[in-house]
């Protein structure tokens, strides 16, 4: 994972409440084995005409194909991001598009987890800041925030200042780059001794031996 | 209860860090887990306990006939089941193939072959591993990094959730009025609460309601829970869920098995246990929903009509209900019962149980399928197909012009063959209703199996509680 800690950029805006993980990256390309390649996948039906003679070609009104929100890396949404689906190909599309952070008064539990786990800041404000940063970013697409995770704070040049929550041991994980696995298996003493004083549980065992 | 099971699955708990829990089972399908395998090798971590992985094909496989399940003609889905099966292989875990006679949805197959219990811990890389929560095991789906994390540990970081109970309160012995279903409660309660209104916590369903409901029943509320936004969903175990699980493959035998259920007792919530949040709902009231838009919340009752704007509750909220109008090609004020559809989907770790089956048979028996309609029954697992068929229920759905198929997640999120065309308008016992999670511009409408049962043969949203049933 890489190391993220201050990042100012142009914010593309999606005023909408409850982005479910099925539009953020619709189901058929779960098929594929790979980590990597997902980009052009992100949003793959709201970038394109659904109807008519133009439809399958890009749409262009969809804020990802505006050329003036291009290379943004920080994505500004209403309540309730990433809610629905568990597929980590969510987060991996978003941050393989180039967006680092996403900005929204919620998010949804397993979507934040795997956001965490790749390297994108989920910086949650009240629904008047968003309300606020989304109305400056779709005024003027060269309009900048900064996201400084060490502070935990969203800014702009216009005096727009806010914090939002972040858990402390997340913020390290981002902040280093550190994998979590790595990181549990420094505890595997107590993983072990753990393992071992509830051998008798067989209840909790999926096949125990005197099933 | 979701205390003590959190409690007794604490590993450690590290200044300054989440959590570590302890995992009892994880569940793998061929979608989420390519990765996380490819994740060990790379790192050279073994998986430490194959023993507590269980796998199965569901997702992507075709539900057609066997043959095309066999040979798998998409390559790319072919590719991830043959993936899965050279993993399961490499890694030692044992794995219910296509042909297999326990095959099924990873949410069906757990309980029918005991291998989900009350008191663990269960992970899987599908939000709708909540369904397990309904024997009182603490079950949540997961995202691919995780899977990987379960595979080389065996646990998960995790900051504890806070506790959600929903009481939900019945007639005489629980009952529930004529037509309405587990489903209903648990679309009502979304209705209620919204997409995002258990975020962070985990539900404990309880009340007289619950209580009355089968182990199919209350698997139906659980596994509906992360379309509220939760964690999980639990039920307190009881005489119903030690009825249901006993003698099942994986269940302990004799003097075991009392041993165990001894210690599943102890799990109940003690009496004025302190929720962080509480909701009591009056299941007397209930009539059975039916889903307007593109969101699980966006419910009402078969006997009233599209909301107006007015219902919505927020800003936020008229803009997604106008856009769930358009989407849906759907006008505020129509009377749900006078909207065509063109398809009807029975199936999915929702509604894809033997009880679901007989209940839409019910509706069935008799009639046949509207003319405009094409209509399928997709049995969840393999045991649900073999029992259906022990009991005559696939002649009542063929006769009437269903399609009897194979298991498997089909057209409940559409990525094997079983999809909508643009525009078209399907009744689904499904889970969700998001824009195309059936297949791209598909409109896709949430109820019960008898509800959509009944939906096949009208054509159009029909009132369960005034069908003719005939003998």
């Amino acid at each position: 994972m890489q190391p993220i800690n201050i990042l100012t950029s142009i914010a593309a805006p999606l005023p909408l409440p409850n982005i479910d993980t099925d539009q953020i990256i619709p189901k058929q390309f779960l098929k594929r084995i790979e980590r990597t390649g997902y980009e052009d996948f992100l949003f793959y039906d709201w970038r394109r005409i659904q109807e008519g003679p133009d439809a399958g070609k890009p749409d262009p009104g969809f804020v990802l194909n505006k050329p003036e929100y291009s290379g943004a890396q920080i994505l500004i949404a209403e309540r309730n991001f990433g809610c629905g689906s568990s597929r980590e190909h969510a987060a991996w599309a978003i941050a393989q598009f180039g967006f680092r952070a996403v900005i929204a008064p919620s998010f949804a539990d397993i979507f934040f987890s795997n956001a965490g786990k790749n390297g994108i800041i989920l910086a949650a404000l009240s629904e008047a800041e968003v309300q606020t940063l989304l109305e400056r970013c779709t005024s003027n697409p060269r309009y900048r925030i900064t996201v400084n995770l060490e502070a935990q704070t969203v800014s702009d040049e216009q005096g727009f200042r806010a914090g939002f929550p972040m858990d402390p041991f997340r913020k390290h994980c981002l902040l280093n780059g550190l994998d979590d696995i790595g990181l549990t298996l420094l505890h595997e003493d107590k993983l072990n001794a753990y393992e071992s004083q509830r051998r008798h549980a067989f209840w909790l065992d999926p096949k125990p031996q005197n099933a | 209860m979701f205390e003590k099971v959190w409690q007794q699955h604490v590993v450690t708990e590290p200044a300054g860090e989440p959590t570590i829990v302890y995992i009892d089972l994880q569940l793998v399908h061929e979608v989420t887990s390519p990765q996380a395998f490819e994740g060990l090798r790379l790192s050279g971590r073994p998986l430490r306990h194959p023993e507590r992985h269980v796998a199965t094909v569901d997702h992507n496989v075709p539900t057609t006939s066997i043959a095309d399940r066999l040979v798998i003609a998409d390559q790319i889905a072919n590719a991830q089941v043959s993936a899965l099966r050279k993993n399961c292989a490499d890694f030692g875990i044992e794995l219910f193939d296509v042909q297999d006679a326990d095959q099924g949805i990873v949410h069906m197959i757990g309980p029918e072959l005991g291998l989900t219990k009350p008191g663990m811990t269960i992970v899987c890389g599908d939000s709708h591993t909540s369904t397990h929560g309904a024997f009182g095991a603490l079950a949540f789906g997961i995202g691919t990094s995780e899977v990987e994390h379960v595979m080389a540990t065996q646990t998960l970081p995790q900051s504890k959730p806070k506790s959600f109970l929903i009481q939900v309160e019945g007639g005489p012995n629980g009952s529930l009025p004529a037509g309405v279903t587990a489903k209903d409660i648990i679309l009502d309660i979304i209705g209620r609460i919204g997409t995002d209104g258990a975020t962070g916590y985990v539900i404990e369903y309880a009340g007289s309601a619950i209580r009355a409901l089968s182990m199919e029943g209350r698997m139906t509320v659980c596994n509906m829970s992360i379309e509220a936004g939760a964690r999980a969903g639990m039920i307190a175990p009881d005489e119903t869920t030690f009825a249901y699980l006993n003698s099942r493959r994986f269940a302990p035998k004799g003097a075991a098995w009392d041993q165990a259920v001894a210690h599943w007792r102890s799990l109940a919530t003690d009496p004025g246990a302190a929720y962080d949040r509480e909701l009591h709902i009056d299941a007397t009231s209930l009539a059975p929903s039916v889903t307007w838009g593109t969101s699980p919340g966006m419910v009402t009752s078969i006997d009233s009509s599209v909301p107006s704007l007015d219902h919505a509750r927020t800003e936020a909220d008229r803009k997604s209900f106008a856009r769930a109008y358009e989407y849906m090609g759907i006008r505020p004020g129509t009377p749900i019962q006078e909207i065509k559809v063109d398809a009807v989907f029975l199936g999915s770790c929702t509604n894809g149980r033997i009880e679901d089956l007989r209940a839409a048979a019910k509706v069935v028996n008799g009639y046949h399928v509207d003319g405009a309609v094409r209509a399928m029954v997709v049995p969840g697992s393999q045991a649900v197909k073999r029992q259906a068929e022990a009991e005559g229920l696939d002649r009542i759905f063929k006769s009437a012009g269903f399609e009897w198929r194979e298991p498997g997640c089909s057209m409940c999120l559409g990525m094997n063959p079983d999809i909508l065309s643009p525009g078209e308008r399907c009744a689904s016992t499904s889970n969700r209703n998001f824009e195309g999670r059936q297949g791209r511009g598909g409109r896709t409408h949430l109820l019960s199996p008898a509800m959509a049962a009944a939906a096949a043969i009208t054509g159009h949203f029909t009132d369960v509680r005034n069908w003719r049933f005939k003998p």
